[in-house]
């Protein structure tokens, strides 16, 4: 696995110095030059957004696409869903999380473990896209 | 661009509170929905199809047989909820005109002067909301105002023919709607000025419009004066006419339960304080006066009745939460008598003035700066860990006589714990 590292990381998009020990008098920090802008994890998942929500995950049908039970789903209200995006499905009002796959005339559900079998979107079922799911994150502790 | 004449825009949720409620939960949305007031109460919001069968502010205990007959669903009102998907509604519509005034927790004015084609804009606005937030809007446009509200409720009315946006800057399309409106819809009039304006052979707005404005002036007030004006097409109203700082501050609330000791009370009230306190340095006033007061209910004819208040000075004008809690703590004990049972308390603060603007003697004391210190570091803390984090010790976290709210939904948007749970299965 192969891994670059980002920099420090501000919670709740909050701005914390990068340097805020204590300079001696007479003796300038020599990296008080080269602080940037923080990483806020708020920004790389956008979750301040007005369209972007978050959402927790329970159950196993989409651990094949690195979505397991516990983990926090990052919904975007705004995005239009295509074929192959991870969706909230609304399937006559009942919210379900799943891969969307339009295959010519057909709308197909699909879970990403075989336990689940794809669930065909059939003629008067009621199909509405909540949102797509950009990110999800997942504690490993 | 300063050249073309005055285009406002009036966004508006449709029944905010029930829309939200939804937005969670797609099992509702077909079903009735009525939101209740603090400690529910009476039912202060309904979805478009709980209208026909739910009156504005029944109270829930004579219709909680009704809403089941009908199959209608109530919620507590959850105001953190609503707080944020406002929040979010705002923004969008922030992001896609000139400039915007929130009005209130679901409307805001929109400059919409020089945009091209303002009716186009007005159904993007509503598309994008609804996209973005799930939260169904109307638009009304219109030169000045009070037009505009006038031209929402009339998309709201004709939802069906107009798709939810009116634009009435023509004049034939306004004197259709002004025709067609009666006085008492217009913004600004209350029943007993609907009454007054009757009286005058007053009906529709457009009689209101055609009337002579100084007549109306010297009868009532400049208010309806500017109202007027604005039916008629003359913009007296501004975008975010800067409200003055309110001259008093009040909190008050019923408590969830009846209440006998005199320390619950004072928790009540020290809490009631904590946040009256809150809105005090939020507006950056200071106070010289409060006033504390607790009743019993008035009217149940079986228990015994009691109200009685008391306004107290400070010794200096103050926004210090703990002066202040201290002072009405006190204040309260003056007027708690034992044997009743008491159903509300409220603090107002009294003769408020911004700092700098009072005038007292030479050697009058003022409050000590590190107070304000003090204060600024307490509002801070509280605005990034949320409120309550930090608390004089005489606010309890979770009080015996907090509100009753034993339908509330969960805090989907504000609360980690209370997220939205999707199933994967």
């Amino acid at each position: 696995m192969s891994y670059s590292i980002l920099g420090p990381l501000a919670a709740g998009g909050v701005a914390l110095p990068l340097c805020s020990f204590r300079v001696p008098a007479g003796f300038p920090s020599p990296a008080a030059d080269h602080i940037e802008q923080q990483i806020s994890l708020d920004e790389v998942l956008n979750i301040r957004a007005p369209h972007v929500y978050l959402a927790s995950i329970s159950g196993d049908s989409m651990q094949g696409a690195g979505i397991f039970d516990g983990d926090l789903a990052v919904v975007d209200r705004s995005i239009e869903a295509v074929h192959g995006h991870i969706v909230i499905a609304l399937l006559n009002n009942e919210p379900l999380c799943k891969r969307l796959c339009l295959r010519g005339k057909d709308v197909i559900l699909l879970s990403e473990n075989p336990k689940y079998p794809p669930r065909y979107v059939m003629d008067g079922d009621e199909l509405a896209i909540w949102g797509v799911i950009t990110s999800s994150v997942r504690s490993h502790v | 661009m300063s050249e073309s004449p005055p285009v406002f825009g009036l966004i508006d949720c449709n029944s905010f509170y029930a829309s939200c409620e939804r937005v969670f939960r797609p099992d509702l949305a077909k079903v009735p929905v009525v939101v209740l007031s603090n400690n529910d109460g009476c039912v202060i919001a309904r979805s478009y199809d709980a209208k026909p069968f739910v009156r504005m502010g029944e109270p829930y205990f004579q219709i909680k047989d009704k809403l089941r007959r009908h199959g209608i669903v109530a919620f507590s009102s959850n105001y953190a909820l609503y707080g944020d998907m406002s929040q979010r509604v705002m923004s969008v519509i922030e992001s896609m005109v000139p400039a915007a005034e929130v009005y209130s927790i679901d409307e805001s004015f929109a400059d919409l002067r020089g945009v091209p084609n303002p009716e186009g804009l007005g159904r993007k606005i509503r598309a994008q909301v609804l996209r973005c937030t799930g939260i169904p809007v109307g638009v009304g446009i219109a030169r000045t105002k009070t037009l505009a509200k006038l031209a929402n409720h009339t998309a709201k009315r004709l939802q069906a023919q107009t798709g939810g946006v009116v634009d009435i800057c023509d004049t034939f399309k306004r004197d259709w709607v002004l025709r067609n409106t009666d006085v008492s819809e217009v913004w600004g009039v209350g029943r007993r000025m609907k009454a007054n304006l009757d009286a005058m052979g007053i009906k529709t707005a457009m009689d209101l419009a055609k009337a002579d404005p100084w007549t109306l002036r010297k009868k009532f007030s400049v208010v309806i004066e500017k109202t007027a004006r604005e039916l008629a097409g003359t913009s007296c109203l501004e975008l975010d006419e800067p409200n003055p700082p309110k001259q008093e501050i009040c909190c008050s609330r019923a408590f969830g339960q009846r209440m006998t000791e005199l320390p619950a009370i004072k928790e009540a009230v020290a809490t009631y304080m904590m946040r009256a306190s809150e809105k005090l340095r939020a507006q950056h006033s200071l106070c010289k006066k409060i006033r504390v007061s607790i009743r019993t209910g008035m009217f149940n004819p079986t228990e015994a009745q009691y109200a009685n208040g008391v306004v107290v000075d400070l010794p200096y004008p103050t926004d210090d939460v703990r002066l202040l809690t201290k002072t009405a703590t006190e204040a309260v004990e003056r007027v708690f008598r034992p044997g009743y049972r008491y159903s509300k308390a409220e603090v107002m603060l009294l003769n408020l003035c911004q700092p700098g603007e009072y005038t007292d003697d030479l050697f009058a004391s003022t409050q000590p700066t590190d107070s304000t210190k003090v204060m600024s570091v307490l509002d801070e803390i509280n605005n990034r860990w949320g409120r309550g984090t930090l608390r004089v010790a005489s606010v309890p976290s979770s009080p015996e006589w907090a509100m009753r709210r034993s339908l509330m939904s969960q805090s989907y948007t504000t609360k980690l714990d209370q997220l939205w749970r999707i199933n994967c299965t």
